[in-house]
């Protein structure tokens, strides 16, 4: 049986900046380690002098050329945020 | 116990594009907050990140500059975390194929020369910018994010502040040849931060680092350096050990300040970016930027003093920045004497530019000009002392040195007639100098001399005078 | 016959000689789509005045400028972003954004004249096979409303199987499209990856993403996809290969057809009168000169493993930029920024997204990057060689789009290892990037049945050939739900 401890959700959780309820971490502790369990299956494959797969289908050099386009209006921008000053968007502060 | 210093350095330099790294949006510096963007730098849901040819190329070119080897298959991978001046929440950056690779730079301190590797150079796009109010608020402007950088790691070969401050002499002068950048470090397209630590010497591990940053000028990192090294020295020897955490230079003391004790609380997670397909560098390609890699300024050195015959030093300073050694090569093309050439522009040309803070090209003086300024000297149209007095309206005013000196006046006084003339109208009115001279005091011809001067304005060839005074006070 | 009983080549036929107009049309569509929604619930965002505004525009234009799509009505999934008009991808995190641009898919649906009717209902974030996992409730399947219509485009498949629009666009990771149009009794195709722009796209697993098409018939879904395919500028994986008119391919003639039927397709695991039911779809194709065998895919039991590491490791990555800073919901409880980061994800996000962003988070994380992300990525590899291989003898791969019918309401929880015999047959296309097409092929207890067709990259035209030489040999497409005939 694959274990993933509350405190275990919570390592993760915090990576991502997802706040937990005490419900949701026994919750996700349950779900996560039946995942957990499930993906084991991939430790039977032999993946020796395998290259990993990052691209489904393989292209290479696509670049663009150095010219400015589609500048995105400032206000448009900024009515979507949740506080704005001076042009600058407003957020609250680190402490 | 004696310790030895261990330094590596990181630096990132902001790439001088017209569009950002990963969108089409400008990317300058100095814009009005938030203009300078695309949907892309906002990371609306949907956008996907487009890949500036110009800013790999630019990798490339400084890469080659540095002496890295260039990767032949690159990508980009994200590399996570939370701030609000990464609105992705992750940046794209190089993480395991990086676009340069085991390169190196040679510096020169006191006289002894010395290989610095690098490890890497990698290409990433900057982060916006986030300033704290007084009433507990941030507020980002987001024109930065996406401005490329490319990251330059050293090997932890640095031994000395010096050695330090010799290396980013260096490798300014070499990025701002390339013209990949402005490496301004006033406008943040220069930054350093510093990773030091102490060993006893004999000594093979590396002791805990300390990573220093907020190092805002060359001379700052000097002092901020030989303070961490002093501070580490005082806690080892009393016995203490080193913790293993990020410090802040404060400019107003010269202290290093402890910002965050380094933990395992980041987990960066890299993953190479599904959104953009490898690059794939050809040799023709590798080729092609090769060859728009000027001259670099070693190789510029080592021309001037081996086919010049300059001094070590008048190179060296010359080739500090690549408007400088342009100027100087224009200059000698356009007929000037290499080290007459070389004094003027580290001289009076240098000494104007420090007082003004000026660049050369915010001056109107061309090469052509000065090198015709250096020949009307060596030609004998005027004295070295009216070239400067010349020189003053041609830096501030431009034109043909010619014209000035026609202009005001100034030609050089070599007509013996004239002059002869002159002097015995002197030494008529001087007749106890020639008594004194006479009478074995050899002051008494400066003083003649000055009075001839005088009596030119300065105009007078100087050795003419010298030999014609001589010849009259014979006749006395 | 009315307006709305049409399908999209019927209709812009009728458009482009002028003999109805956008306007009527779009009237029509709207007044329909009145009168099922309560039944079915497929739409976030029924875009009533901007699609009547928009078809008075279009009536306006000269008749010789009408484009492929001239007053056609269609739907669009959540999560493909349109300026001006709500795009939630059915999450409390953006119930109320509203994007500033359009996707590419979206501008060239614009450009080719046809009338967006509104923004479709889906799984949160695309997570989910039954659409069950939407903060604004669940979509109802036409065909019997006690079942789900399946996910994550389950709005997209339930609007055009009940007849409120001939055409939709769904997005699929990991089946999300084709399972719908299966459960639903239509057609649907997830392009080749590349095929489509996924500029405006939002995100789910990017390196699996891919737009789909919804359709009644194969031949409206080759019309849409001829016009919403192509290179773009704006999408660095959109393919620069040339965009064919995909209903030139529709001839009817599958004749030395090389079919693949991977034995896992039809074995453990799927429902015996699914794989019946596909047994007799592919003995039609034979009937119609199509060669079919049986293949071996080695490491397809691994595929779903493989799947939910690299879609949640993608997930977790691309969901971070929820923050609600720059846009969409942002709590009111938080002091500083760390409680405003904690806060707003914890009460935007729903509990499936957070599982998955949680996992993916574990799955890449230093000390098992290594082990579970890159040996899915490595896994994933194998997989596509598996393909690759069978793709050298054979044109195409056919088997069940599901390995069952419909679940019904409530029966999953929207739990995503409940459909692991799904899964093993949804998501090879997405790991491997190949177009892959559902086509109903029968009913198993009055809910219907797709067959599943996956092609080479890039050849989606022998997958509409096969899928309409197959539907015109049958009567499965010409059933409709009852809600069809207002019951």
């Amino acid at each position: 049986m694959t274990t993933f401890s509350k405190e275990d959700v919570k390592y993760f959780a915090d990576f991502v900046r997802i706040g937990l309820s005490e419900e949701d971490k026994e919750n996700f502790s349950v779900k996560i380690a039946d995942l957990i369990e499930s993906v084991s299956n991939l430790n039977e494959v032999d993946v020796t002098g395998v290259e990993p797969m990052t691209h489904p289908v393989a292209m290479i050099n696509v670049l663009r050329e150095d010219q400015p386009k589609d500048i995105l209006d400032r206000e448009v921008m900024l009515a979507s945020a949740e506080d704005q000053e001076d042009g600058l968007i407003k957020v609250p502060d680190i402490l | 116990m004696n310790f030895e210093t261990i330094v590596g350095l990181e630096i990132h330099v902001e790439l001088k594009t017209d569009t950002k790294i990963m969108s089409p949006a400008p990317a300058h510096f100095g814009a009005e907050p938030n203009k300078n963007i695309h949907v892309t730098d906002i990371a609306y849901p949907g956008v996907l990140p487009t890949l500036n040819k110009k800013a790999i190329e630019y990798g490339m070119k400084a890469s080659m500059a540095l002496n890295c080897d260039i990767a032949p298959i690159m990508n980009f991978d994200r590399k996570h975390y939370f701030y609000p001046d990464n609105p992705k929440a992750y940046q794209i950056t190089q993480d395991k194929r990086p676009v340069g690779a085991n390169g190196w730079i040679e510096i020169e301190v006191d006289g002894k020369k010395k290989k610095i590797r690098i490890e890497r150079v990698h290409l990433e796009e900057d982060a916006g910018k986030l300033t704290h109010t007084e009433n507990g608020h941030s507020l980002v402007d987001l024109n930065r994010q996406g401005t490329p950088l490319i990251e330059i790691v050293t090997e932890a070969d640095v031994r000395s502040p010096e050695e330090a401050y010799a290396f980013l002499e260096k490798l300014k002068a070499i990025i701002q040849y390339t013209g990949v950048s402005d490496v301004r470090m006033e406008e943040g397209s220069l930054r350093c931060d510093a990773n030091i630590s102490l060993r006893p010497f004999g000594q093979e591990k590396f002791g805990t680092k300390t990573e220093l940053k907020n190092l805002n000028s060359f001379n700052f990192i000097r002092r901020g350096i030989a303070n961490e090294v002093a501070r580490q020295e005082k806690i080892l020897l009393s016995g203490g050990t080193i913790q293993q955490e990020t410090r802040r230079y404060d400019e107003a003391t010269g202290d290093t300040v402890l910002m965050r004790i380094k933990g395992s609380a980041n987990d960066y997670r890299f993953i190479n970016d599904p959104d953009l397909p490898d690059v794939h560098i050809e040799q023709e390609w590798m080729d092609r930027v090769r060859n728009e890699i000027p001259e670099l300024p070693d190789a510029r050195k080592e021309r001037y003093v081996s086919e010049m015959d300059l001094p070590e030093y008048d190179a060296h300073v010359l080739t500090l920045t690549k408007e400088m050694s342009d100027f100087f090569d224009a200059t000698v093309k356009a007929g000037a004497e290499p080290k007459l050439a070389s004094n003027w522009l580290m001289g009076d040309v240098s000494a104007y530019l420090n007082a003004e803070s000026k660049e050369l090209h915010d001056t109107p003086l061309t090469p052509e000009n000065l090198a015709q300024l250096v020949k009307l000297i060596t030609d004998g149209t005027i004295s070295s002392k009216i070239a400067k007095k010349v020189f003053t309206d041609l830096v501030k005013k431009g034109g043909n040195p010619a014209d000035i000196v026609k202009e005001k006046g100034l030609v050089q006084i070599s007509d013996e007639g004239t002059l002869r003339t002159i002097i015995t109208e002197i030494l008529d009115n001087n007749e106890q100098s020639i008594e004194d001279f006479k009478n074995g005091k050899d002051r008494a011809v400066g003083f003649l001399v000055g009075q001839v001067m005088k009596a030119t304005k300065g105009q007078a060839n100087p050795p003419l005078v010298n030999k014609l005074l001589m010849e009259e006070i014979k006749k006395r | 016959m009315t307006l709305t009983s049409k399908t999209a080549t019927e209709l812009q036929a009728l458009l482009q000689k002028g003999e109805v107009t956008a306007t009527e049309v779009t009237e029509a569509t709207l007044q329909t789509i009145e009168q099922r929604e309560e039944k079915i619930h497929a739409f976030i965002h029924v875009a009533k005045e901007e699609a009547t505004k928009r078809a008075e525009q279009l009536d306006q234009e000269a008749a010789d400028t009408r484009g492929r799509l001239f007053g056609v009505p269609i739907g669009i999934k959540d999560n493909i972003v349109t300026k001006d008009m709500t795009t939630t991808c059915a999450s409390k995190m953006l119930e109320d954004f509203v994007p500033v641009y359009n996707a590419t898919a979206i501008e060239k649906l614009e450009a080719a004249g046809a009338v967006n009717m509104g923004k479709l209902n889906m799984d949160e974030f695309a997570m989910g096979s039954t659409t069950e996992t939407s903060y604004f409730g669940n979509t109802l399947n036409p065909w019997n409303t006690d079942y789900v219509p399946g996910g994550s485009s389950g709005g997209s498949a339930a609007a055009v199987a009940a007849g409120e629009v001939p055409l939709s666009l769904g997005s699929d990771t990991g089946g999300s499209v084709r399972q719908p149009a299966a459960f639903c009794g239509i057609v649907g195709m997830k392009p080749t990856y590349g095929r489509i722009s996924r500029f405006g796209l939002t995100a789910f697993a990017s390196s699996l993403d891919q737009i789909g098409t919804l359709s009644r018939t194969v031949e409206d879904n080759a019309l849409l996809l001829s016009v919403i395919a192509g290179e773009d500028y704006n999408d660095s994986s959109s393919s620069a290969k040339a965009v064919p008119d995909f209903t030139a391919a529709l001839t009817g003639d599958i004749k030395g057809l090389k079919v693949a039927v991977p034995k896992p397709y039809l074995g453990e695991g799927v429902d015996e009168e699914i794989a019946k039911t596909v047994k007799e779809a592919i003995a039609v194709l034979e009937s119609l000169g199509a060669v079919c065998e049986e293949v071996e895919l080695p490491h397809i039991q691994y595929a779903p493993t493989t799947y939910y590491v690299i879609s949640s490791s993608e997930a977790q990555s691309n969901l971070s930029r929820f923050d609600g800073l720059r846009y969409g919901y942002h709590t009111e409880n938080a002091e500083n920024l760390e409680q405003a980061y904690f806060r707003t994800r914890q009460e935007g996000f729903g509990d499936e997204v957070k599982k998955r962003i949680i996992f993916g988070t574990y799955a890449m994380s230093a000390d098992h990057h290594e082990d579970v992300y890159v040996r899915a990525q490595k896994t994933r590899t194998l997989i596509a060689q598996d393909f690759d291989s069978v793709f050298e003898k054979y044109d195409v791969v056919i088997g069940p789009t599901a390995a069952t019918t419909a679940f019904k309401l409530g029966e999953t929880g929207g739990d995503q290892l409940v459909h692991y015999a799904n899964d093993v047959l949804a998501v090879p296309a997405n790991l491997t990037g190949r177009p892959a097409l559902s086509v109903p092929c029968g009913f198993v207890n009055e809910l219907p049945v797709g067959m599943q067709i996956m092609g080479k990259h890039f050849d989606e035209e022998t997958l509409y050939k096969v899928a309409h030489a197959y539907e015109q040999a049958t009567d499965f497409h010409k059933r409709t739900p009852s809600i069809q005939e207002g019951k």
